[in-house]
């Protein structure tokens, strides 16, 4: 089993320890992984993507376009902007909460979210949005938004990855503290039918 | 033997550390820095590693240890190796001992450098064996031969990873501690006819050195990376074009290559591991029976010319394509998919639908992106330094000179405030050349405290020696942030994990003479203009200190929040400040409680005190870059 995925977001929205996560799930079922993620000066605030291979007879970590299984997007302009890695009936899951750039704030012309949104409709077959503002306060955290995606994604069946193999993952990677609130965000989509 | 999901650079370190490295010395500089951090965490009690002053230092303190036996390893990113260029170019003449490797990262793109210069040429130039790994894999075994080729030929040797290469991660099979070999090196022996340069053991060893690297070609010819994949024997041969095809490439642009290869079917392909000394043996085997050869490597066209050169001197009928006759692109970084159209298109071969896919989204053009260049972060000290400067000097004639760090970031809209940035230290120099052209103009050069030790002082004597005018403004925020927040000489600890005594940036600055070092906290904005007014002022060479910590390594003085009542919208903190926790919240002006660090440079500007202390810890709780602490670890 061959997988691209590709995660993509705004420096700060937790896309690495994502990124780490899977990379950790496929180590542990032996499933050779590859990554590359944005590091330096684009995570202040910049456009940040992850790009993660699983299977065999790979030669590198990043993805040629048009082949990914999976795009899971932290935030919608920033899904647009990685689209055309997407395989034609790829899965694309994206978050629909939009993360205005200091740019737009001062030029006063604030960017459209739901312009992106209608966009992603458009151009994929597989959409699932998410509705992280509403699922963050049900969930009780601010900070679970990469747990939420990456739950969405295996309820995709796109992921390649199921839900015990994330939580084993998670169990390795994340203080013990975090753990409960992370299998809460890790379920959520399952529970809130898609 | 165990797996582990390594970064590339991680891999490196474990791979130096397995070879029994004694002492690791390097300047932290995108995308090499995560090499000696890793290595710092994986010695044992017999490794030394520090973070040197700069890449001279560092390179210095490495042969120093190879010169008594060590294995040493120094780091650097490409443009370190031109500070680290003096001591290089005279070590080649007297060589070492023990191993030394000296890794450069170089950077295609860029992503974050200043150039797109090649370390390969710097190889060439100081004629030093250079060893070129395509993975993270490959780079964990090759550093351990790069070790080992350093002894048998008593050189040191460059090792020379790009950015995919030191970032990307995979899941590697790795040493057990008890598999690293374990050294323990013989110390220095005196023997001045080895160690000391004089211009006539220059001249005898520039003759072992020539004969030297043509038994090392030959060496490399059979050296397992340096590699010849033959054809397949059902290769597609394009009907209209019946020439016998070949691609030479190296580093991560193998990687690329082998993938589109895979694909559409395997061509005869040379790998080069070592671009120098160039394995001629086995490039001339790889050109036997071909027409045309395409090149495909990134940076300068390197394997290019060898083999351009190559056929010249054996009268090959070989056609060689690459960056010199316009095939593939001659500055920016490789791709898969970039390199999957020089081949097919070298090739004559039609790409199959499947590859073309993702294309079928761009014929409709999206809607416009959202442009997210890199800022300095919400709470930054340098917003209110910055912003200081600007508002003293408002309506006078300045020049202000930036210099290499997060501080870079002074340039954007809307504080504008960097008109010049060259590169470590130039500032100062920029600043006094202007003057001496334009007495008029106020000149100002803007450091950092790492780049301060690394690169500034020199410049600082030299204006204060040659009577400059101008006003040297040092951004203290106690770390290297850009790269990563690495300790130097002022934080006061070290990479043993020692705590020493700070170098004081003040007493440096009154050592060199100047009179006038005033020392401010940029965040008590009123205080801080009046000081620029002040200083500014002065005639000579002077100094403002602004002082305040990176937010990265200190705790949020807690947040602002803005008072809707009182708000008048006039917008003048966001245009004014370009902070990005100040946002629109539809047609009021908004505090992501996310990003917040209640630093409070808008509450001081805010001409009707709208922009107040938060008591409340209710924090943007649905914003989803709230991802400090918690479960992520960016």
């Amino acid at each position: 089993m061959n997988k691209n995925i590709v995660l993509c977001g705004v420096g700060g929205q937790g896309t690495v320890l994502a990124s780490k996560l899977i990379a950790s799930a496929a180590m542990k079922k032996d499933i050779p992984v590859m990554s590359a993620e944005t590091i330096g000066m684009a995570q202040r605030g910049g456009s940040v993507f992850s790009h993660i291979r699983m299977g065999d007879g790979l030669y590198t970590p990043m993805i040629a376009k048009g082949s990914a299984d999976i795009i899971i997007g932290f935030e919608p302009g920033e899904t647009v902007r990685m689209l055309p890695y997407l395989k034609v009936d790829g899965q694309v899951i994206v978050s629909r909460r939009t993360i205005m750039p200091v740019t737009a704030t001062l030029s006063d012309t604030p960017y459209d979210g739901g312009e992106m949104i209608a966009y992603l409709k458009a151009h994929t077959h597989k959409l699932l949005v998410v509705d992280a503002e509403q699922a963050c306060r049900e969930i009780g955290s601010a900070r679970v938004l990469n747990l939420l995606l990456l739950g969405a994604a295996v309820q995709s069946g796109a992921l390649g990855l199921d839900e015990e193999d994330l939580k084993t993952a998670i169990r390795e990677r994340v203080p013990e503290k975090f753990h409960e609130l992370n299998f809460r965000a890790l379920s959520y989509m399952k529970e809130h039918s898609i | 033997m165990h797996k582990e999901f390594l970064m590339g650079n991680e891999a490196i370190a474990l791979g130096a550390v397995a070879a029994g490295v004694n002492l690791v010395s390097g300047y932290p500089g995108t995308p090499s820095s995560e090499v000696l951090e890793t290595a710092a965490k994986h010695r044992d009690d017999t490794t030394y590693v520090e973070w040197s002053v700069n890449e001279k230092s560092a390179l210095e303190v490495a042969a120093g240890a190879a010169y008594a036996g060590a294995r040493s390893l120094v780091t650097m990113k490409q443009v370190g190796l031109n500070v680290a260029s003096d001591p290089l170019m005279s070590l080649a003449y007297i060589g070492v001992k023990g191993g030394m490797v000296i890794l450069v990262a170089d950077d295609p793109g860029p992503i974050s450098s200043q150039t797109e210069q090649d370390t390969r040429h710097y190889s060439a130039f100081s004629k030093l064996p250079c060893f070129d790994p395509t993975s993270a894999q490959e780079a964990y075994e090759m550093i351990q031969e790069a070790f080992t080729c350093s002894e048998t030929y008593g050189t040191p040797v460059f090792f020379r990873p790009t950015t995919r290469v030191c970032h990307g991660y995979a899941s590697i099979t790795v040493k057990d501690p008890s598999e690293y070999t374990r050294r323990r090196p013989e110390g220095f022996r005196k023997d001045t006819a080895r160690w000391v340069i004089f211009p006539r053991l220059s001249y005898q060893n520039h003759i072992k050195i020539e004969e030297r690297n043509v038994r090392m070609a030959e060496d490399f010819s059979s050296y397992k990376r340096n590699r010849i994949f033959p054809e397949a024997k059902d290769t597609l041969k394009p009907a209209e074009k019946p020439q016998k095809r070949g691609i030479a490439t190296g580093g991560i642009s193998f990687t690329y290559a082998m993938e589109t290869l895979e694909q559409i079917g395997m061509i005869r392909l040379l790998k080069v591991a070592t671009p120098h000394p160039f394995p001629e043996k086995l490039a001339l085997e790889f050109l036997n029976g071909l027409d045309e050869v395409l090149c495909i490597e990134e940076l300068d066209p390197v394997i290019e010319r060898e083999l351009t050169y190559l056929c010249g001197k054996h009268h090959l009928p070989t056609k060689i394509y690459g960056k010199l006759t316009h095939h593939t692109p001659n500055a920016g970084e490789n791709t898969q998919d970039s390199v999957r159209q020089n081949i097919t298109s070298f090739l004559g071969y039609q790409l199959p639908d499947q590859a073309k896919a993702g294309s079928s989204a761009s014929e409709d053009r999206p809607p416009l992106l959202p442009v997210r260049p890199p800022v300095l972060c919400a709470g930054c000290p340098h917003r209110a330094s910055f912003y200081a400067v600007k508002t003293a000097m408002k309506g006078q004639k300045t020049i202000f000179c930036g210099d290499i760090g997060c501080y870079t970031l002074g340039n954007a809209m809307p504080l504008d405030m960097v008109d010049t940035c060259l590169c470590m230290g130039a500032g100062l120099g920029i600043a006094q050349g202007v003057g001496h052209i334009e007495p008029d103009t106020a000149c100002f050069a803007f450091v950092g405290d790492s780049t301060f030790f690394a690169s500034a002082i020199p410049g600082v004597v030299n204006a204060v020696y040659n009577q400059a005018d101008m006003t040297l403004v040092v951004l203290d925020n106690s770390t290297t942030a850009m790269t990563g927040h690495q300790p130097h000489p002022g934080t006061g600890h070290t990479m043993m994990g020692n705590i020493v005594d700070k170098i004081d940036i003040e007493a440096v600055l009154r050592g060199i003479g100047l009179k006038i070092i005033e020392t401010a906290d940029p965040l008590d904005h009123s205080a801080a203009v009046a000081c620029v007014r002040r200083v500014a002022g002065e005639p000579g060479v002077k100094a403002i200190i602004f002082k305040s910590p990176c937010i990265a390594v200190t705790k949020p003085a807690g947040k602002m929040n803005i008072d809707t009542g009182k708000c008048i919208r006039c917008k003048k903190c966001i245009r004014e400040l370009g902070c990005p926790a100040l946002i629109m919240t539809g047609e009021n002006i908004g505090v992501d409680a996310a990003l917040c660090t209640g630093c409070g440079l808008c509450s001081r500007l805010c001409p009707v005190h709208a922009i107040i202390p938060s008591d409340t810890t209710a924090c943007g709780a649905d914003h989803p870059s709230a991802s400090k602490g918690g479960n992520s670890h960016e």
